[in-house]
């Protein structure tokens, strides 16, 4: 039953966050790249702040997976890498925490280049 | 032979159109129009090993197919007229490279089907060509990755949006007398901007450009919407059209619904997912060389007027937030059967 | 007509995006994609992934789905229908990384494939990661260096 609920939270709180973006996309005409550069910065700031934490707290992959949750990664890396390494932790801690998405995107991408060719729509 | 009015040639020596070829891309072949192309590709890349060359050996195949029409051979050729929408219009530069004719590379984003007949007839009309080809090509997948995301992007386009043809259009224009269709006027367009700039709005962009040379266009010649079969604009997509009879009644000019054919909202059926329509250089062009064309030949209609019409921006100014400056050519085309 | 009166005109002619469908949509598809990463949460803490390693695992797998869906071809189609919903979600990122890849494949190795790889993603970590550490500098000053105490 817990893991039932949790699914449902991730899944409202997930699905709320894209409405947002589509809200943007829709209303702003901002381009796919402005909406990520601006969620991830956004999940960046809500962290700082201190609203994100709970909210991944309580949606779980709905608050993480979303590129929100990428910022939130980064800032996490960042406070946790000052809190342990003091000063520097703040230039080596976000690209830590996040690096392993970050890698599989390149290593991924680098691939997916050589295997596939895109196709005329 | 001349200038009329302000800025409109005219044409007196029969300058013909004594050949034409089109080609268009699978998705163009399974439009209303797909039975009017002469050829239509299997798929986008023509066994070439990029988007850019597969566009630029359409174009030199519609060419080719264009003289082989008029048993014209590539030494027989006075000049080959032709643009595409590539950064400095390599389709058009490689495809004259293999064919080695005389060549003119022309720049007038959509509007260079357009732009390319009436400098070619003003070339064969004064006797400096025996004879011109005039083309213009466009591909989906070369327009896609200089002006808009990589084709695996997952995005969405707003309806506005329109989609770039992979088609080319070439005629041949020789001054001959006979049953052919002839070239009588030529239009020449200001670049017009009504600070548009929404890169996803061509239509909306362009409209006003169309306006200025139509009024122009019959302004100086004497004609309005009764003395033409078809108005033939490329490619204002069905908003831009909407938009364009919507400024002519501004100015007091009651447009001729039913006359107003635009190339882009003919070229795919609704259920294609093109949303506003067709655009690119080989839109205009292969509606021209392929459906207009045929129905003048059948006598559907005795004159029609193309009118080509191009967003002159580019990538770079468009992220420099600029404005979208449009441009617009008329020619007049009129049947052999008649005589005006 | 002037510029402001024409563009009065063009906001009236031209239809918007339909609005509620591509809420919902967006709602869904972005919903089921972190559902699915729920699902690998879950999975990675069956098999016992530490508390840190989890995001990792998860965002790994999603990452490695979403490039082998745009390799395919099948993520753009996806796109086409979500909107934000793939777009926002970190598969939408690792989407905005292959897909330029692979368009730029022919213009070679390096200023191709290597160079385009971050033509989307770049903004996307420059601002992130210049963000986390003006946090980490904030952080530093207003704890560590304990101004609150």
């Amino acid at each position: 039953m817990a893991d039932f609920l949790m699914y449902l939270k991730a899944f409202l709180v997930g699905g709320a966050i894209c409405v947002i973006g589509q809200g943007l996309i829709m209303y702003t005409r901002l381009t796919s790249a402005r909406v990520l550069v601006l969620f991830v910065v956004s999940g960046v700031f809500l962290t700082a702040i201190g609203v994100y934490k709970p909210l991944v707290d309580f949606a779980g992959a709905g608050a993480t997976v979303p590129l929100t949750g990428f910022g939130y990664t980064l800032a996490m890396g960042a406070a946790d890498a000052v809190y342990r390494y003091g000063f520097f932790g703040a230039f080596t801690g976000g690209i830590t925490n996040a690096a392993a998405g970050i890698t599989c995107a390149i290593l991924f991408g680098l691939i997916n280049a050589l295997l596939f060719k895109p196709k005329a729509k | 032979m001349g200038l009329i009015g302000r800025r409109t040639f005219l044409f007196e020596n029969d300058v013909s159109i004594v050949s034409r070829a089109s080609i268009a891309g699978p998705k163009e072949g399974k439009g209303p129009l797909g039975a009017a192309f002469d050829m239509v590709m299997d798929d986008d890349l023509l066994g070439q090993k990029s988007w850019e060359m597969a566009e630029s050996e359409m174009l030199r195949r519609t060419v080719e197919l264009c003289m082989r029409k008029a048993k014209k051979q590539t030494s027989d050729i006075g000049a080959l007229l032709s643009g595409d929408l590539n950064a400095q219009i390599i389709s058009s530069g490689f495809a004259a490279r293999s064919l080695g004719v005389p060549f003119f590379g022309l720049y007038g984003a959509c509007s260079t089907m357009a732009q390319s007949m009436i400098a070619g007839a003003a070339l064969v009309d004064g006797g400096y060509l025996e004879n011109a080809v005039c083309a213009a090509s466009s591909h989906f997948c070369t327009a896609e990755r200089q002006f808009r995301s990589p084709l695996e992007l997952g995005c969405q386009r707003p309806p506005s949006a329109q989609w770039t043809v992979t088609a080319a259009g070439a005629v041949m224009l020789m001054k001959a007398e006979g049953e052919y269709i002839r070239v009588t006027h030529g239009t020449v367009g200001r670049v017009i901007d009504m600070k548009i700039k929404d890169a996803n709005h061509m239509g909306a962009a362009m409209a006003p450009a169309v306006m200025d040379t139509l009024i122009a266009h019959f302004e100086d010649t004497g004609r309005d919407f009764r003395d033409y079969g078809r108005i033939i604009t490329g490619d204002l997509g069905i908003y831009g059209r909407k938009l364009l009879i919507e400024l002519l009644k501004d100015r007091g000019i009651n447009a001729d619904e039913e006359k107003l054919m635009d190339a882009g909202a003919e070229m795919f059926y609704k259920e294609q997912d093109a949303h506003a329509g067709g655009s690119g250089c080989g839109c205009v062009a292969s509606v021209l060389a392929g459906k207009v064309l045929d129905d003048m030949e059948k006598n559907a209609y005795e004159r029609a007027l193309v009118l080509g019409s191009g967003a002159m921006l580019s990538l770079l100014s468009s992220q420099q937030g600029e404005s979208i400056p449009s441009v617009s050519y008329a020619a007049a085309l009129e049947g052999g059967s008649g005589n005006g | 007509m002037d510029a402001k009166r024409y563009s009065k005109l063009v906001k009236e002619i031209t239809p918007g995006s339909p609005k509620l469908s591509g809420f919902f949509r967006a709602f869904w598809v972005g919903g089921f994609i972190s559902m699915i990463g729920q699902g690998f949460n879950q999975i990675g803490a069956l098999i016992g992934l530490s508390y840190q390693e989890l995001p990792m695992f998860t965002s790994s797998l999603l990452v490695l789905i979403a490039a082998f869906l745009t390799g395919i071809g099948v993520y753009d189609k996806i796109g086409k229908y979500a909107g934000a919903g793939s777009i926002v979600p970190i598969t939408g990122f690792a989407n905005s990384v292959v897909s330029p890849a692979m368009e730029f494949r022919r213009e070679g190795l390096v200023m191709g494939v290597g160079a385009r790889l971050f033509f989307l993603a770049g903004p996307v970590l420059a601002y992130g990661i210049s963000a986390s550490v003006v946090y980490g500098i904030i952080y530093y000053v207003l704890e560590v260096a304990g101004i609150w105490g």
